[in-house]
């Protein structure tokens, strides 16, 4: 009875028809994730904010670091915000341009952020990968590693590190990659658990398919979706951790800054009426957490496979 | 006709930890398979039926070794699966290819049909030139059913029936001897199982293939098989020629099965005594001693407690794991 | 009077890809005491129209049309007035009880709470009235296992359970989705004796929703087959499965091997079951039928009177139907 009639009739059509081309889960996601509004805005004010900590530098008039002596101290008069000077955000009290200075601030945060959830998916996933698929001992072990160093208040360590090793942007990546990738190789590692009983790796593996191409093949692909949700909302995370350090001043060091620094500086010198000290700073870090998460939040609804 | 596998006392045996047990503490044995064997002839279908938990999965897992079995032989073109080093065994598995229940779980959903079809190709061939492999999926895609215009395209968007032809035809693209389905028309919709099993019959004709089926739906295995092996807590009861088996049950847990078993035919039905077994599957982590059916069994009397029932030959090739069994009743459908 | 009289019914989804029409004007009646299945495949509309009768439709969904029960249409019924109905009158069992059994209460609480919620009973009097229950289910030691959560019951087992707390209000329709599809056929035939039993005892209409056609046969006093959310045809079981007129049903009845029989090879219906989102305008059969003609894609046949109580929606004369 096979083929059967409708098939017979659609191949001899078929012999002139081309190749269909499917539409693979990435572009479903990506269309769900364009019709979700509020995440596509956010990409948007995304994109446009790490276009400011790019390019930002080339429209200010003034270097980061030049201190204006005549408005060292006067800064609640002279330093006001204002095109005319070329201080668009206005100076610190050290008469320093908080336009350049927010432009890198924004940037050291982004990066900050960028590179904690990087050392989190290559190092978590990779982790997580490799202990959900040998499983067992290995599992255990590897786990338990990852137990310990979870139970070990980081915070406290890391401020230590950073009185007794010196204050450097290089002892604060050190610190976040430290604890960023134990989150990630636990989401990573139930993931892999779940995916290595699918059947369809059963199936590689009674095929014969080698190990390693099992990996790559059938598993990193059906990890990476959580993979990418868990690491666009670990970015802010990681922007919100290094400003509490750089609030408590043992983060980013002078002449550098992050938008914790500047948020702490402006924190300071609030009841000397020079408000746009604290206020620029806020509203770009409160920009960036803001659009990370509901970026997160789209991506999450676009590549939830239970949303279909 | 020659004997394609010959599995001898096989068993499968599973650690079950208490969860909060200590790690030390030794895990209790699960005997999901025990001491199964059967012959299979080239080109010959084997049904296996049971119900869930009877161990019928795991025993298609045993022999496509993806479950390492603890005891006895799996003879395959005179080696021994079973106790093969993995190296060895790599070879054979091309040979033996698995066809799964949930036909969409079994394809990788960032994969397309054309790479899905083609993986064990791949695999096994690794110098097969791209036209070539091209060439073979389409043709086996059309011979499935499955226009070949869609290589391209992803499994999500194919319905359950398709699918099923998908995973079909990644399983014999290597013309595998033995083909082994594991419920694999259970999740489809009645219309289109009718199809797929028509499916699978033509191609065991056309390819040679010898089938092991595995289903817990009796009527469906009865249509496709030659042989029926029926099983209960991992261990055979009977096994039998198909139409014997249906027609002529020997064991009491086939004629429970049987008559539970209901028939589209609304004044057959509806005139029909049947004796429905009480009770459910006892756990099989404490399996009753004795004959394990002993526990729901209508016509068990003390001494079944006793000893495992031998495997009886009742002639015509016809096998029953008891030895009370009633004389031949018959039954109201047959 | 009969005691469900379903007019008309229309029920349709909003999706991000567009309309699904699930049910698509469906007429069904069903008396007091009466077992009514309702047949079809995935998409057929057949669970849809349950959810419809007991307003569990999702929230994208829409149900247009009369849904009589007893005299009043649920359609359009305040939520109030509907959850007297459906908890008392109105009773549903599903195919994976442990979807509507809480896994963290006992099963003495889940059911007590129903009593006394709907009847106003102390707690002791709904414990016990909910022990009296699972024996009549038929649940071993019910006064023991009664304090038990359902994790610790076998699947059949609860099963039992779900049919002891629909029962629990004596409601006067029992809808069972599914009820034994992800049962072994052995414990199958045990729900399948219960329901038998509890109609006899309880006298409660039953509506059973199911693909499986043997079930049907021992169990329900009409048939009605239901594809892409229509009736195709309906009637007395004996009459549908000896005498079918419509070509769906007569080749699900060819499509399934049976045990009391030898086929050399299964008749089978071409192609896939329908995609909700693009029914043809005419018969939605129409794509797979072998015997289709040029109006069926584009006229949608109307459901005629054969006999009494004999029904069927079909183009082609049944003399070149059979």
């Amino acid at each position: 009875m096979f083929p059967n009639r409708t098939t017979v009739e659609d191949i001899e059509n078929a012999a002139a028809l081309a190749e269909v081309q499917g539409r693979s889960l990435w572009a479903s996601a990506r269309a769900r994730f364009m019709r979700n509004k509020a995440a596509v805005v956010s990409l948007i004010v995304l994109i446009l904010v790490a276009a400011f900590a790019l390019f930002g530098g080339f429209f200010a008039q003034w270097e980061r670091d030049f201190v204006d002596f005549s408005l060292m101290g006067r800064n609640a008069h002279l330093g006001v915000p204002s095109f005319e000077t070329g201080h668009y955000f206005g100076t610190d009290n050290s008469g320093r341009d908080l336009f350049a200075r927010t432009v890198q601030g924004t940037g050291i945060s982004l990066m900050v952020g960028i590179v904690g959830a990087m050392v989190a998916v290559l190092v978590g996933t990779l982790y997580g990968a490799t202990a959900g698929y040998f499983g067992g001992r290995v599992d255990g072990i590897m786990m338990r590693i990852v137990d310990v160093l979870m139970s070990i208040p980081f915070m406290f360590v890391l401020i230590l590190m950073l009185v007794i090793f010196g204050r450097s942007i290089l002892m604060l990546f050190i610190g976040i990659g430290l604890i960023s990738w134990l989150d990630m190789a636990r989401i990573a590692r139930g993931q892999t658990l779940t995916i290595k009983n699918k059947e369809f790796v059963e199936v590689a593996v009674a095929t014969g398919v080698h190990p390693l191409r099992i990996i790559l093949r059938h598993i990193i692909p059906n990890l990476l979706g959580i993979v990418v949700v868990y690491a666009t909302l670990l970015v802010p995370n990681m922007i919100i951790f290094e400003s509490f350090i750089s609030f408590l001043g043992l983060g980013v060091q002078e002449p550098n800054t992050s938008l914790g620094a500047l948020i702490s500086e402006g924190a300071g010198t609030m009841q000397y009426g020079t408000l746009w000290q604290l206020l620029f700073p806020l509203f770009f870090f409160v920009l960036t957490i803001f659009a990370f998460f509901f970026v997160g939040d789209g991506l999450r609804d676009a590549l939830d496979p239970k949303d279909r | 006709m020659s004997t394609i596998l010959s599995v001898k006392d096989l068993s499968v045996t599973f650690d079950i930890r208490r969860p909060g047990s200590w790690p030390w503490t030794p895990a209790s044995k699960l005997h999901a398979v025990n001491e199964v064997s059967f012959d299979l002839n080239a080109g010959e279908c084997l049904g296996v039926v049971g119900e869930s938990g009877s161990g019928k999965s795991t025993l298609a897992r045993a022999i496509v070794g993806t479950i390492p079995s603890s005891g006895g032989q799996i003879m395959f073109e005179g080696g021994d699966l079973a106790n093969m080093s993995p190296a060895e065994r790599r070879v054979h598995r091309r040979d033996v290819q698995m066809i799964f229940q949930d036909p969409l779980a079994a394809l990788n959903p960032r994969m397309t049909v054309g790479e899905i079809i083609a993986e064990p190709l791949i695999t096994h061939e690794p110098n097969t030139p791209r036209a070539e492999v091209k060439k073979r999926v389409a043709e086996l895609m059309e011979r499935v059913g499955l226009l070949p215009n869609l290589i391209n395209r992803y499994p999500h968007e194919f319905s359950g029936g398709q699918c099923q032809r998908i995973g079909i035809a990644r399983a014999l693209i290597l013309k595998p001897k033995l083909l082994i389905c594991d419920e694999p028309v259970s999740a489809l919709d009645v219309s289109v199982q009718a199809q797929v099993v028509n499916l699978l019959m033509g191609l065991q004709r056309d390819f040679g293939l010898s089938l092991i089926f595995i289903a817990h739906d009796l009527s469906v295995v009865k249509h496709i098989s030659d042989r029926i092996m029926v099983l209960y807590l991992g261990r055979t009861m009977e096994h039998a020629d198909a139409r014997a088996l249906t027609t002529e049950p020997e064991h009491p847990y086939t004629q429970a099965l049987i008559s539970s078993v209901p028939i589209p035919d609304p004044v057959l039905e509806k005139a029909r005594s049947r004796p429905i077994l009480e009770g459910e599957l006892p756990s099989p982590l404490a399996p009753p001693s004795g004959c394990v059916f002993r526990t729901r069994c209508p016509k068990a009397v003390a001494s079944c407690a006793n000893g495992r029932p031998a495997m009886m030959d009742i002639g015509q090739t016809h096998y029953v794991a008891c030895p009370y069994h009633a004389p031949r009743e018959v039954l109201a459908t047959a | 009077m009969s005691l469900l009289n379903i007019q008309d019914l229309k029920v349709s989804f909003t999706t991000p890809e567009g309309e699904v029409n699930a049910v698509n004007g469906l007429n069904l009646s069903l008396n007091e005491g009466e077992t009514l299945a309702v047949v079809g495949e995935s998409g057929s509309g057949k669970s849809q129209t349950a959810f419809a009768t007991m307003g569990l439709l999702a929230k994208n969904g829409r149900a247009t049309g009369t849904i009589n029960f007893d005299g009043q249409n649920l359609l359009g019924m305040s939520t109030k007035a509907l959850n007297k109905v459906r908890s008392q009158q109105i009773g549903m069992i599903f195919q994976d009880p442990m979807t509507s059994l809480n896994p963290y209460l006992r099963i003495s609480e889940q059911m007590a709470e129903v009593l006394t919620l709907h009847k106003g009973m102390s707690k002791r009097d709904a414990i016990n009235e909910s022990v009296k229950m699972l024996d009549a289910v038929r649940i071993p030691d019910a006064r023991n296992r009664i304090t038990n959560y359902p994790h610790e019951f076998s699947g059949g087992m609860r099963q039992r359970i779900m049919i002891a707390m629909s029962l629990l209000c004596r409601p006067r329709l029992l809808i069972a989705d599914e009820p034994t599809t992800a049962l072994d056929v052995t414990v199958q035939a045990q729900i399948m004796q219960l329901l038998g039993d509890i109609r006899r005892e309880f006298g409660t209409a039953i509506i059973l929703i199911t693909h499986d056609l043997g079930v049907v046969a021992g169990f329900c006093d009409r048939t009605l087959v239901l594809y892409g959310g229509q009736v195709m045809e309906e009637g007395q079981t004996e009459t549908v499965f000896a005498n079918p007129t419509h070509p769906y049903t007569l080749g699900l009845l060819q499509a399934v091997p049976r045990l009391d029989r030898e086929e050399l090879e299964l008749a089978t219906i071409a192609g896939e079951p329908p995609d909700m989102s693009r029914l043809p305008a005419g018969c939605p059969f129409s794509p797979r039928c072998d015997i289709a003609m040029h109006r069926c894609a584009t006229l949608r046949p109307t459901l005629e009177t054969l006999e009494a109580g004999h029904r069927r929606a079909c183009h082609k004369p049944i003399a070149e139907v059979v």
